[in-house]
């Protein structure tokens, strides 16, 4: 009998989009399949292996069936940008149960250009339609961020510490030719930038692409026999949280409470603590996030967040290198970014990184989804334990 | 630009709405409709749960910290105090990027949170620090009344 966590299910096959950043001339589904196609390849599959689905938007059947798949395990969980966290999770749950031995998890999203995207619409009834769109929280610019001076406010922590994190994060980007943002930044260039909804200026808000990512995913015992299957990386343990479907109704806006339930299942299922975290990916729409992530994770203290940023412990060579792609606000973000938070873990975890951080052996993943609604949390390993 | 196309976004979503005077106008539910009703009528009102105690917030027909169906709407006091905010310098049409919007959370006395703006101040930094006292105001928007909040002694427009 297999488990779902403590390195019994793998990721065997994983991929981007062949290209990211602006891609006007492929659809939202041409970007699932060119992203699928690959991880399928990259595992040493084809098409025909694949017996489970799982994506966030379109439906998976949408996907399953323009890329020639029969599943008999389908996975549609939409919890926003984390959507792919939970997948993972859930494939490792059907794998281990024996509904699925194949699972493919698809991302593809036109978020710059719009080509073939499905308009998300919450209408005049919906919540948000009620009690945040008529105030003006209808961009995400103008809703993730409005908890933001509450945290920082309640730890005497101030907009440098959302710029510190943007030339953190910058720094690893640097030398990512993949990556939309590129050049080095200083705290005073991101401070005196254009300012979009205060605190946040240009540079501490996410970069808006077009891209995808997949991955491919069987028990670890099948990843051994895998032609292409060389380089597994093993579920070692995953949680997963929901809160309010509104900003305003999150429990504490200074703390986010799914960041802590979910991660602190993830931890407690790899079995492993914080120090044997070799690599952060933390998901970063808006340079607050992270902040958020590493007091809610629990790598720092409260009110410790900034000053850790600030002192280089996240950047190369330091003690917790931190979103090693430059992140959503440097790297890419399609609009639901965490496919390419796990991507990058994958690569970090192969050894296949640009930044490598050397000797990565156990990386952890922390998504959030729909602003402050939903969180994700994987522990994922180049070894089994 | 990133702003821009979460600008077309969310532009195509409010021209699908077809709400394109003042910004987006709630449409009421069955559960809601008595909140409505009271911003039509110059109250805040807000259900408080007749088990626990505990006013709770968006509107449901029972509690939602212990699942009593015995809830009743009362008038609340309008009083609360900034939580936290944004000066929204992009906002969309029909907002104009030379009016910034203060999207603010405020925390009422009763203990509910709501979203809503900060008028009645001019939307800089300085003039809204945090956990400042603000009151409940009423702007009419299309069919409904939406409840806003100005700093308390800042005098009414």
């Amino acid at each position: 009998m297999t488990g779902m966590h403590g390195g019994q299910v793998a990721i065997v096959g994983a991929s981007e989009t062949g290209r990211i950043g602006v891609v006007p001339d492929q659809s939202v589904i041409e970007l699932h399949a060119d992203a699928a196609r690959r991880a399928i390849a990259d595992a040493g599959l084809t098409a025909a292996d694949i017996d489970g689905i799982a994506t966030a938007v379109p439906f998976p059947v949408e996907v399953s069936h323009y890329l020639g798949i029969t599943a008999r395990w389908l996975d549609g969980t939409m919890v926003g940008g984390c959507s792919f966290m939970l997948h993972v999770r859930h494939a490792a749950a059907a794998i281990a149960a024996g509904a699925a031995t194949t699972v493919l998890i698809t991302h593809g999203e036109s978020g710059r250009s719009r080509v073939g995207a499905v308009p998300y619409v919450r209408g005049p009834a919906s919540p948000s339609g009620q009690f945040e769109q008529p105030f003006g929280a209808m961009t995400p610019y103008a809703t993730f961020t409005v908890p933001a001076l509450r945290f920082l406010h309640e730890r005497g922590m101030d907009r440098r510490d959302l710029a510190e994190v943007v030339v953190a994060q910058r720094e690893w980007a640097a030398g990512n030719p993949r990556a939309f943002r590129r050049k080095p930044t200083t705290v005073e260039e991101v401070l005196d930038g254009p300012p979009i909804a205060y605190p946040f200026t240009r540079e501490m808000c996410c970069v808006v692409t077009d891209g995808g990512g997949a991955l491919v995913m069987v028990s670890a015992e099948r990843a051994a026999d895998l032609p292409g299957g060389g380089h597994p990386v093993y579920l070692l343990g995953s949680g997963e949280a929901s809160e309010a479907p509104l900003m305003s109704q999150m429990d504490d806006p200074g703390s986010f409470g799914a960041f802590r339930r979910a991660s602190a299942e993830a931890f407690a299922t790899a079995d492993v603590s914080h120090a044997d975290i070799d690599h952060f990916m933390g998901y970063d729409a808006f340079a607050h996030l992270p902040l958020y992530m590493l007091e809610d994770v629990g790598f720092v203290g409260r009110g410790e967040s900034g000053a850790f940023i600030a002192e280089g412990h996240t950047r190369k060579g330091g003690s917790l290198p931190m979103n090693t792609n430059g992140g959503g606000l440097s790297y890419t973000h399609t609009g639901m970014y965490g496919m390419f938070a796990i991507q990058e873990a994958v690569r970090q975890l192969r050894g296949e990184a640009v930044s490598q951080v050397p000797g990565a052996r156990i990386s952890f993943v922390q998504g959030v989804g729909m602003f402050f609604a939903a969180a994700g949390s994987l522990v994922l390993s180049n070894r089994q334990p | 630009m990133p702003i821009d196309m979460y600008n077309t976004f969310c532009l195509i979503q409010l021209i699908d709405g077809g709400q394109m005077t003042q910004g987006p106008e709630p449409l009421p539910t069955p559960d809601t409709e008595p909140f409505w009703a009271g911003t039509r009528a110059g109250e805040l009102r807000l259900q408080r749960c007749g088990a626990c105690g505990r006013y709770f917030f968006f509107p449901r027909p029972f509690c939602r910290f212990c699942q009593s169906p015995e809830v009743a709407w009362q008038v609340v006091s309008g009083k609360g105090r900034l939580v936290s905010y944004v000066i929204n310098y992009r906002p969309l049409p029909p907002a104009r990027p030379d009016q910034p919007l203060v999207i603010a959370l405020v925390e009422l006395e009763e203990g509910p949170r709501l979203l809503t703006n900060i008028v009645g101040t001019e939307p800089v930094p300085e003039n809204l620090p945090l956990d400042a006292p603000v009151s409940v105001t009423f702007e009419v928007r299309g069919e409904q009344a939406l409840p806003m909040f100005r700093l308390d002694g800042e005098a009414a427009a």
